[in-house]
């Protein structure tokens, strides 16, 4: 009976006029949908195939559970390999509770045992009490989804492989022709995505599981290998499976689209403040400090934990070396307590060695701290050690994916890199600095028997910063910066930098003694010539003071003599007119 | 025990079939039948006949009057064909004696069904 109403609705189906957008039902599973760009093929058959153990199951899995909660489609699980209820023991691990979806009818899982053994093959046959079965199952709930996991068993469990094929050609018929989306999904054959080349059949959409172990560490990539009528990303997604299922991590799909804030976030200390334009770092740019071991890169990241800390804003540091106890004790030594703001929970240590996980694991576990915590600032110390978990490519596009993403969510993102001693130190092993917008490089200085620590702003983009390398130094007080001695000899630093700074100090205390001994030779000189000329003057003075008196002297003896006269002549009554007007002239004669 | 709902299902199943019951009709009269034969088809299909056909046939000659037959119309009853994971059509599922046996197909090789039967044997023992 359905077969003759399939056989109509596929006629029907052929004549009917195709919408030229393929439509798309969202699977749910995350970064699947940003791949395909909305989905599988609504009303079609997908292929998801792999080797054993790759996570089909799991993905058809995920596939049905969104659909019935996210997207209201029930689906129906046809297992042909698990029974339903170690299916329901295997995803209950990932929050899946299937038991309940079945009493909710949104969800029913059949199981299809085929034994081989028990099994007589006596004549024609045809898999109609599967069409039945499932038919029963897709009405039983209103099924939208379908999956077949793994329909392949059908081979080993039944004889005549060519009755098989024919009734699995009608069978994608017939699930077309109800217009549901399925999942089937099929075992890596030699030579070919399937065993019994399932990919015959499905031509719609195929995607490829693949679980590899490089170097003992294991990753899982997902590769959509066709889908017909839809673009799609045709690279190789590295994907996880954990407590939340599914997660496909999309290469490139970030786009530089991100927002550039123009609020500043301290350093953590005034020096390096300044020399970064006077006001720190960006907030929610990236900043890389780079140096060799013990230059004292954590230190800076813990300096500019505790200031966002302590400026209200939530701090997330993923430690790959340190345990929390041990960062906290390192951190005190050098003045920086950490622990009031671990107290708060405004400082959140998450401490793993990196090879705990593959670089995607980590990726999703720095994802999804990120999005629960939603801190403003993000360490990583050091990423230098990712590369021991996957290869140089593979961290380094994992780092431009950690990037992207903190920088889409305005996270100010702090990574250290240690560089190993003797490569150039300008040169990070990941290559990232082209990614970094803020790089400070942290040097060791050896001369002269002893090691001093430079710090150098490589370059910061988007502001004035300094170009001096400054020294610095830590003590229980903390971060001292020092201007390292620049001279025409070169960069001091340590001793050799005290040492010429004394030398410096001892010529400058001479010339300034010199100059002073000349000065006050100066000033005695002037005050030698001055008293000389004072005395001269008071010699004068005097003198001329004597010559004054002689002169008022001679001037009173005549006045005397002239008013003697003129007393005599009254007396003799003479012409006292003329004499006295011809007297004056004859008087200095006489 | 189990016989009378076994009936009543198979009445409810497929009445247009009068044929089945009435080969069944002997064992009934014997309480507990020694062999109890289920054949689940889809619709009355020439396949389906051409089964039933053969298997009565089969009944007839090789367990006359020990045998209790039910045919189940898998398109009436589906959430049958899910009890006794039935998938291809037509299936002959022995459930006694033990162990379960499961034939496919339109039983008109008529050796392998015997064989699925485990007939070859209890002829031969007989």
């Amino acid at each position: 009976m359905p077969r003759t109403s399939a056989k109509k609705s596929i006629r029907a189906r052929a004549d009917a006029p195709r919408s030229p957008r393929l439509e798309k039902a969202p699977s749910g599973i995350q970064g699947l949908d940003e791949i395909t760009e909305g989905g599988l093929p609504r009303g079609r058959p997908t292929l998801v195939c792999g080797g054993p153990g790759c996570g089909k199951t799991l993905f058809a899995m995920e596939f049905l559970v969104r659909g019935a909660l996210r997207y209201g489609e029930p689906g129906v699980f046809m297992a042909f390999e698990e029974t339903a209820d170690e299916l329901a023991a295997n995803v209950a691990s990932l929050g899946f509770d299937l038991p309940r979806l079945e009493a909710q009818k949104k969800l029913t899982i059949d199981y299809v045992r085929v034994e081989r053994s028990e099994i007589q093959e006596t004549g024609e046959f045809d898999l109609e009490g599967l069409f039945v079965r499932l038919q029963y199952a897709v009405s039983s709930v209103g099924a939208r989804r379908v999956v077949l996991d793994t329909i392949e068993s059908l081979f080993s469990g039944l004889p005549n492989p060519a009755i098989l094929r024919a009734e699995i050609r009608r069978l994608f018929r017939w699930l077309k022709d109800h217009g549901l989306t399925v999942v089937v999904t099929g075992e890596k054959g030699e030579g070919n995505l399937t065993r019994q080349g399932l990919e015959e059949y499905v031509s719609d959409c195929v995607i490829f599981l693949d679980h590899r172990v490089i170097e003992q560490v294991s990753t899982r990539r997902l590769r959509v290998v066709k889908y017909r009528g839809s673009v799609h990303g045709t690279n190789e997604y590295p994907f996880l499976i954990d407590e939340n299922g599914f997660s496909i991590l999309p290469v490139t799909s970030m786009g530089l689209s991100h927002r550039a804030s123009n609020q500043r976030i301290s350093t953590g200390h005034p020096r390096l403040d300044e020399m970064l334009g006077g006001q720190g770092y960006y907030e929610g740019s990236s900043i890389l400090v780079s140096g060799t071991a013990g230059t004292g890169k954590t230190t800076i990241a813990a300096l500019l934990a505790r200031t966002a800390c302590e400026h209200g804003r939530r701090v997330l540091y993923f430690s790959f070396e340190e345990s929390q106890d041990q960062l906290v004790r390192n951190m005190r030594s050098v003045g920086l307590d950490l622990r009031p703001c671990l107290s708060r929970g405004t400082l959140r240590v998450i401490a793993s060695r990196p090879t705990v996980h593959g670089l995607e694991q980590h990726l999703v576990a720095i994802h999804k701290q990120v999005s629960e915590l939603k801190p403003a600032v993000v360490v990583l110390d050091p990423i230098t050690n990712m590369i021991s978990v996957g290869t140089v490519t593979e961290s380094r596009s994992m780092l431009t994916r950690l990037i992207d993403f903190l920088k889409v969510k305005g996270v100010t993102t702090f990574f250290t890199s240690l560089t190993i001693g003797g490569k150039a130190l300008e040169e990070t092993d990941l290559g990232i600095s082209s990614l970094i917008d803020t790089w400070l490089m942290l040097a060791m200085v050896r001369s002269e028997g002893e090691r001093n620590r430079t710090l150098a702003i490589i370059k910061s983009r988007g502001m004035a910063h300094s170009n001096q390398a400054v020294e610095y130094r830590f003590s229980s007080r903390g971060l001292e910066l020092v201007d390292t001695y620049l001279g025409m000899s070169g960069v001091l630093t340590g001793t050799a930098r005290l040492v010429k700074e004394a030398e410096d100090r001892a010529v400058l205390d001479g010339y300034r003694d010199d100059l002073e001994l000349r000065e006050r030779e100066r000033e005695r000189r002037r005050r030698g010539a001055e008293a000389q000329v004072t005395a001269l003057r008071e010699e004068l003075a005097a003198e001329v003071a004597q010559i004054d008196r002689g002169i008022q002297d001679v001037t009173r003896r005549r006045e005397r003599l002239l008013h003697e006269r003129q007393v005599m002549a009254r007396s003799r009554k003479a012409f006292a007119p003329s004499l006295a007007g011809k007297r004056p002239k004859e008087d200095p004669r006489s | 025990m189990k016989p009378p709902p076994r009936r009543s299902g198979r009445a409810k199943g497929r009445p247009a079939k009068k044929a089945a019951p009435r080969v069944g009709k002997a064992p009934r009269a014997e309480k507990v039948p020694e062999w109890d034969l289920r054949l689940y088809v889809a619709g009355q299909t020439a396949r389906s006949a051409i089964a039933l056909e053969n298997l009565q046939r089969i009944c007839r000659t090789h367990l006359e009057g020990k045998f209790q037959l039910e045919v189940v119309d898998v398109l009436k009853n589906p959430q049958l064909a899910r009890g006794d994971q039935i998938l291809a059509l037509p299936t002959l599922v022995r459930k006694l004696p033990e162990p379960m046996k499961k034939i496919i197909g339109d039983l008109s090789h008529e050796e392998r069904v015997l064989i699925g039967l485990d007939l070859r044997e209890a002829r031969s023992s007989r």
